[in-house]
C-alpha cells in the first residue's frame, strides 16, 4: 500500500506565496481573537471553586440556581457536564469569601434541598495566589521550552533552519490558542500541557524535513535550492502524512472516549498536529527558504566529518 | 547481511521479559483491606493481630487473610461491605494509639512481591480523594519572634534603669538578597550614652541578634533584628512543626498512605487517598492548638475519679502516652509566654532533654509560681481547638470542641525561670516529638488551604476506565492502520508498539511514578507517534527499493539513514517533556512522565526491537521481494 506514486513532485515552494497568504489570514484571526477575546481561563489560572456533582435523576439548573443565589451566591455559573443528572457549578473567587470552605457550604446547601443522594464526583479549589502563579510558570514553561529547542536546533543544524523550525513553532501555537479563543473554549493546565506537547510533536516533523534538506543539499549536484527543498518535501510527503494520521486517529480516540476531563487537551493536540503539519511542510521550509538558505550553508568545514561520513556509506 | 550478534537477541528478549515480570502486577486487582498502624507507645505486633483476629471472630466478620508487614497489620475482605463492618469493630476494640484506615491492597502475589515489583501507583483522580496545598505564613512566625522581643527589651531596660524613649517593631519592603522581608525592633533614646549601655546589655542577654546604630534627627537608635540565618532558622521551624502537626492530625483522620510533603520554601502538599468527607478533613487539619502548664495533683487517687468521684478543684486528664493523670485547675502559665522550645542532650545527666525559654513576662509568672512549688509534679497540656459540622434537621451545625492531652508531666526540681529544661525523657525521638509539640502548642504559624482538589470515587474509577478505553481503541486503530498499510513489516512494527506498552507500564511501576488521567493520555500519544520510528525507517526502506538496491542493502540502508532522523526528531520533544516536567504540577508531571518515558522507550522498542524480528525473518538469505 503506497500515499503517492514514487517519485511524485509536488511543487509546494512553487506555492509559498499562497500558502504565507493563507497562514498570514489565520495568523491574523487568531491573534485578533486573543486580542479582542482573549482566553477562556479555566480555574486553574483564575482562581475559584468547581463542583461538580452527580443527581440521581436528571436535575433543572434554574431550581440549583435559585437556592445558590438564595444564599448569597449570586456569580455562580450552574450547567450541565455529560449527562443531564451531573450538574457543574463555577463560583468566582470572592472578596470576601475567597476560601476553601465554600464547596463545603455548597455542598450542604444542596444536600438539604434534595431528597436523593447527591454524589460528589469533584471539587476544585484554587485560591487567587496559586492560580497566578500557574499562569505565569506556564508562560514561562512555554518560553524556556522554545528557547532550549532554539539553541538544539541551532546547534544540531544552520541557523536559518532553526529560525525557520522556531518561527513554525510560533505559528502553531498562536493558532491553537487562536481556535481556544475563537471558540472560546475552556483553557486550564491540561491544555496548556497539550500545547507544550505540540511545540515537540510539530518540531519533530519539522526535524525530519530538515533532515531531509540537508541531506540532498550535500547529495544533489545541481538545482536551486528551491528545487533541493521540493525534492525533500516530496521525499519526507508520505512519512509526515502517515505519522500525522496515526497521532490523530490515537487523539480521535482520546477525544471522543476520554472523557470530559480530557477534552480541551484532546481539542489542543488534534488542532496542533493538524496545524503543525502542515507548518512543516510550507512555514518551516518557507522560512529558511526566504533567508536565503543555499548549498553552501550547508557544506560548511565543520560538518565536513560528518558528510564523508555518509559519502562512505554502502 | 541484517544478521544480529547473539548479545542483541538477547537483550531484546530480557527487556521482553523483565518488562513483563513487572508489569504483571497490574493484572490482579485490589482486595478491600483494613490497615492497622501505631501513632505511638502502642506497637503493632503479634499481640495486636491476635487482638484484631478475635474481635473479627467475635463479631462475625469473614476476612480472607490477615499478616503484618512494615510494622503494619494488614487484614483483607472479601467484599467492601465486610471490610466497613471491621473498621467500626477493629476501631473501637483497639482503642487510641492506634490508626485504623481503610485501604485496597494489591493482590500481587507473593513471587511477585519478592521481585519487588508492584502495581502503577495511581494518582488522586484515578483512585479518588482530597489533595490539599497548605500555606503556612512563615512572615508572621518571624513577626510573632520579633514581637516577644519588644516585651523583653523594655523589662530588661526598666531592670537596669536604662531609660529610653519607646521600643516598637518596624518593619520595611526592602527585600534583601535572600528575598526575605527586613523587620526587627527599634528602641529610641534621647542619649547616646543611654544607647551605647542598652547595646552592651542585650549584646549580653541576647547575642543571637543583629544590633545596628542609627542617629536620626528625632533621636537615637538602636536596631535589633534577626540575622538572615536566625531568620531563616525561624521559617523552615515554622512550616516543619505544621508538617508535624498535620501528620499527627491525619492519623487522627484514619487514612492508608497519606502523602504529607514540604513543597517550596512556605506550602505543604496533603494527600488523603480515599478520602471523601472533604468537610471533616479541613475542619481537623485547620485545628489550632494552644498549651498550658498546670500543676499534678499526687494526693488522689485516679481510679477513683475515672469511676466519676473527681475532687473538687481538680479535674482529669488524658495522658498522650495513655493512661490519665488529676491536675489542678489553675493554669501555671500558658503557652503564649514561650518564646522557643527545642530538644537536645542534657549537659549534666547526658540524656535527652527539652529546653524552653520564656519571654520576659512569662519568665517572671513561672518563676513566682515555680518557687512556691518546688518537688511538685508539673504537667503541660495540649489543647487543640476543633469544629465540627453535624447535620441538625437537615441544617448543618458548626459546633466547637476542645481536646485536651498531657504531652508531659515531670517534677519541678527548683525555681524556675526564663530558660529551663524537661529531662527524664526516653529518648531522642520522644525529645524531639515534645519540642515539636510544644513549638505547635505555643508558636503556630497561621495556615490556610490555597488549592484544594477532591475527586470522588465513582469519577474516580470513571477516568480509569475512560482512560484505559481510549488507550485500547487508539492502541487498535493504530494496530490495524499499520498491518495494512505495510503488511508483513507493519506486523513486526505492531510488536514493538505492544512491546513499547508493556515497557512503559513496567517502567511506571518499577519507578512507582503517579499515573494520572493526563498520564494515560499521555500513553495514547505516545502510541500515535512511537509508530513514527518505524513509518521513518519503512518509508525509507521502500525509497531505497525504489531506487533498485537489493532487499537486504534496503533494510539496512533504511535503518541506518532514518536513525539520526529519529533520535534528533524525538530529542526535541523529550525536551518539550522536561521542561513541563519541572514547571508542572501533579496531573501535568503525570502527563510528561508517561510522554518521556514513551519517547525513550519506543526508541529501543521501534529500532532495536523491529530489527531484532526482521533480522531474524529475513536476515542471512537471498530475498526477492520484501513483504512492505
Amino acid at each position: 500500500m503506497q500515499l503517492f506514486k514514487s517519485g511524485t513532485n509536488f511543487d509546494f515552494m512553487g506555492k509559498r506565496k499562497l500558502a504565507i497568504a493563507f497562514s498570514a489570514v489565520l495568523l491574523l484571526i487568531s491573534v485578533g481573537a486573543l486580542l479582542t477575546k482573549g482566553l477562556n481561563f479555566g480555574l486553574d489560572f483564575t482562581g475559584g471553586t468547581l463542583i461538580e456533582l452527580g443527581y440521581e435523576h436528571p436535575v433543572d439548573l434554574k431550581e440549583v440556581r435559585g437556592v445558590l443565589e438564595k444564599e448569597g451566591f449570586k456569580e455562580a455559573v450552574v450547567q450541565h457536564f455529560g449527562t443531564a443528572s451531573d450538574i457543574l457549578i463555577r463560583i468566582a473567587p470572592h472578596e470576601d469569601q475567597s476560601n476553601a470552605d465554600i464547596s463545603n457550604r455548597v455542598m450542604d446547601l444542596l444536600k438539604a434541598h434534595e431528597d436523593g443522594k447527591i454524589d460528589m464526583r469533584r471539587v476544585e479549589f484554587v485560591g487567587p495566589q496559586v492560580g497566578d502563579e500557574l499562569a505565569n510558570d506556564g508562560g514561562l514553561a512555554m518560553i524556556y521550552a522554545l528557547i532550549c529547542i532554539l539553541i538544539y536546533v541551532g546547534f544540531r543544524f544552520e541557523y536559518r533552519l532553526a529560525v525557520g523550525s522556531v518561527l513554525a513553532l510560533v505559528h502553531d501555537v498562536v493558532i491553537t490558542l487562536g481556535v481556544f479563543s475563537l471558540f472560546q473554549l475552556d483553557f486550564d493546565l491540561t491544555v496548556l500541557a497539550a500545547i507544550l506537547a505540540v511545540i515537540g510533536y510539530s518540531l519533530n516533523d519539522t526535524i525530519v524535513v530538515f533532515d531531509r534538506i540537508r541531506e540532498n543539499f550535500r547529495k544533489m549536484r545541481k538545482g536551486t535550492s528551491e528545487e533541493v527543498i521540493n525534492v525533500s518535501l516530496n521525499q519526507t510527503l508520505s512519512r509526515t502524512v502517515i505519522t500525522s494520521f496515526t497521532t490523530l486517529l490515537v487523539l480521535a480516540a482520546l477525544f471522543v472516549f476520554g472523557g470530559e476531563l480530557i477534552h480541551g487537551f484532546a481539542t489542543a493536540l488534534l488542532v496542533g498536529v493538524l496545524v503543525g503539519t502542515y507548518s512543516s511542510i510550507y512555514v518551516a521550509s518557507s522560512s529558511a527558504l526566504m533567508l536565503g538558505i543555499s548549498k553552501a550553508d550547508l557544506m560548511p568545514v565543520v560538518v565536513e566529518k560528518e558528510g564523508a561520513e555518509i559519502d562512505d556509506r554502502p | 547481511m541484517n544478521q544480529y550478534p547473539a548479545w542483541k537477541y538477547l537483550l531484546v528478549i530480557l527487556v521482553l521479559v523483565v518488562s513483563t515480570v513487572y508489569a504483571l502486577p497490574n493484572l490482579y486487582g485490589e482486595d478491600p483491606a483494613l490497615q492497622v498502624t501505631s501513632t505511638r507507645g502502642a506497637e503493632v505486633d503479634m499481640s495486636t493481630q491476635e487482638k484484631v483476629r478475635k474481635l473479627l471472630a467475635e463479631a462475625g466478620i469473614r476476612y480472607q487473610n490477615i499478616g503484618l508487614a512494615d510494622g503494619q497489620l494488614l487484614v483483607r475482605f472479601p467484599d467492601t461491605e465486610a471490610q466497613l463492618a471491621a473498621k467500626e469493630v477493629v476501631k473501637k476494640g483497639l482503642g487510641r494509639g492506634y490508626v485504623v484506615a481503610l485501604n485496597l491492597a494489591p493482590r500481587t502475589p507473593d513471587w511477585l512481591v519478592s521481585l519487588g515489583a508492584a502495581p502503577m501507583y495511581l494518582g488522586l483522580d484515578l483512585r479518588g480523594g482530597v489533595h490539599f496545598l497548605m500555606e503556612v505564613d512563615v512572615d508572621a512566625a518571624v513577626r510573632q519572634a520579633e514581637e516577644r522581643y519588644i516585651g523583653d527589651f523594655r523589662s530588661l531596660l526598666r531592670e537596669n534603669k536604662v531609660r529610653y524613649a519607646r521600643v516598637t517593631r518596624y518593619s520595611n519592603e526592602d527585600v534583601d538578597s535572600e528575598g526575605l522581608a527586613r523587620s526587627g525592633v527599634e528602641i529610641k533614646f534621647k542619649s547616646a550614652a543611654a544607647r551605647d549601655q542598652a547595646e552592651e546589655l542585650i549584646e549580653r542577654e541576647y547575642p543571637d541578634l543583629e544590633l545596628k546604630d542609627e542617629d536620626r534627627a528625632d533621636g537615637y537608635y538602636l536596631l535589633a533584628g534577626l540575622d538572615d540565618k536566625e531568620r531563616r532558622e525561624v521559617r523552615k521551624l515554622a512550616l516543619k512543626q505544621n508538617i508535624t502537626t498535620l501528620r499527627n492530625r491525619v492519623n487522627e483522620l484514619g487514612v492508608a498512605e497519606p502523602v504529607i510533603q514540604q513543597q517550596g520554601e512556605n506550602r505543604i502538599v496533603v494527600q488523603l487517598p480515599g478520602v471523601q468527607d472533604t468537610a471533616r478533613a479541613k475542619e481537623i487539619l485547620g485545628a489550632t492548638a494552644t498549651l498550658e502548664f498546670r500543676l499534678a495533683d499526687e494526693t488522689h487517687d485516679v481510679e477513683e475519679a475515672l469511676r466519676g468521684r473527681v475532687p473538687p478543684g481538680l479535674k482529669l486528664y488524658p495522658k498522650r502516652e495513655g493512661g490519665y493523670v488529676l491536675l489542678k485547675n489553675r493554669v501555671m502559665l500558658t503557652g503564649d509566654y514561650i518564646i522557643d522550645a527545642s530538644s537536645g542532650i542534657d549537659q549534666q545527666s547526658g540524656g535527652p532533654a527539652v529546653f524552653i525559654t520564656l519571654d520576659g513576662k512569662g519568665a517572671s509568672i513561672f518563676s513566682k509560681v515555680t518557687g512556691e512549688n518546688v518537688k511538685k509534679l508539673m504537667a503541660v497540656v495540649f489543647i487543640e481547638n476543633k469544629t465540627e459540622t453535624r447535620m441538625v434537621d437537615g441544617k448543618p451545625v458548626k459546633t466547637r470542641y476542645t481536646v485536651e492531652e498531657v504531652i508531659n508531666v515531670a517534677r519541678i526540681q527548683e525555681q524556675l525561670s526564663k530558660r529551663f529544661q524537661i529531662t527524664g525523657l526516653d529518648s531522642t525521638n520522644e525529645a524531639h516529638d515534645l519540642a515539636l509539640l510544644l513549638r505547635a502548642g505555643a508558636l503556630a504559624a497561621p495556615i490556610e488551604i490555597v488549592e484544594e482538589r477532591t475527586i470522588g470515587p465513582s469519577l474516580g474509577q470513571e477516568n480509569i476506565d475512560k482512560g484505559f478505553q481510549s488507550v485500547i481503541i487508539g492502541f487498535v486503530l493504530v494496530l490495524l492502520f499499520m498491518a495494512f498499510w505495510y503488511r508483513g513489516f507493519g506486523l513486526v512494527a505492531n510488536l514493538a508498539l505492544a512491546l513499547n506498552l508493556v515497557v512503559i507500564v513496567a517502567v511506571l511501576s518499577m519507578l512507582q511514578a503517579t499515573l494520572t488521567l493526563p498520564g494515560i493520555a499521555g500513553i495514547v500519544l505516545t502510541v500515535g507517534m512511537a509508530v513514527d520510528a518505524n513509518v521513518l525507517i519503512f518509508e525509507r526502506i521502500r525509497e531505497e527499493l525504489r531506487n533498485g538496491i537489493s532487499p537486504q542493502a534496503a533494510i539496512n540502508a533504511g535503518y541506518e539513514k532514518a536513525f539520526t532522523t529519529i533520535a534528533d526528531a524525538n530529542i526535541t520533544t523529550l525536551i518539550a517533556a522536561v521542561i513541563l516536567f519541572g514547571f508542572g504540577t501533579g496531573p501535568i508531571k503525570g502527563f510528561a512522565i508517561t510522554l518521556s518515558i514513551g519517547i525513550i522507550t519506543s526508541m529501543f522498542t521501534a529500532i532495536m526491537g523491529t530489527r531484532a524480528v526482521i533480522n531474524l525473518v529475513y536476515g542471512g538469505r537471498r530475498i526477492d521481494k520484501l513483504s512492505i
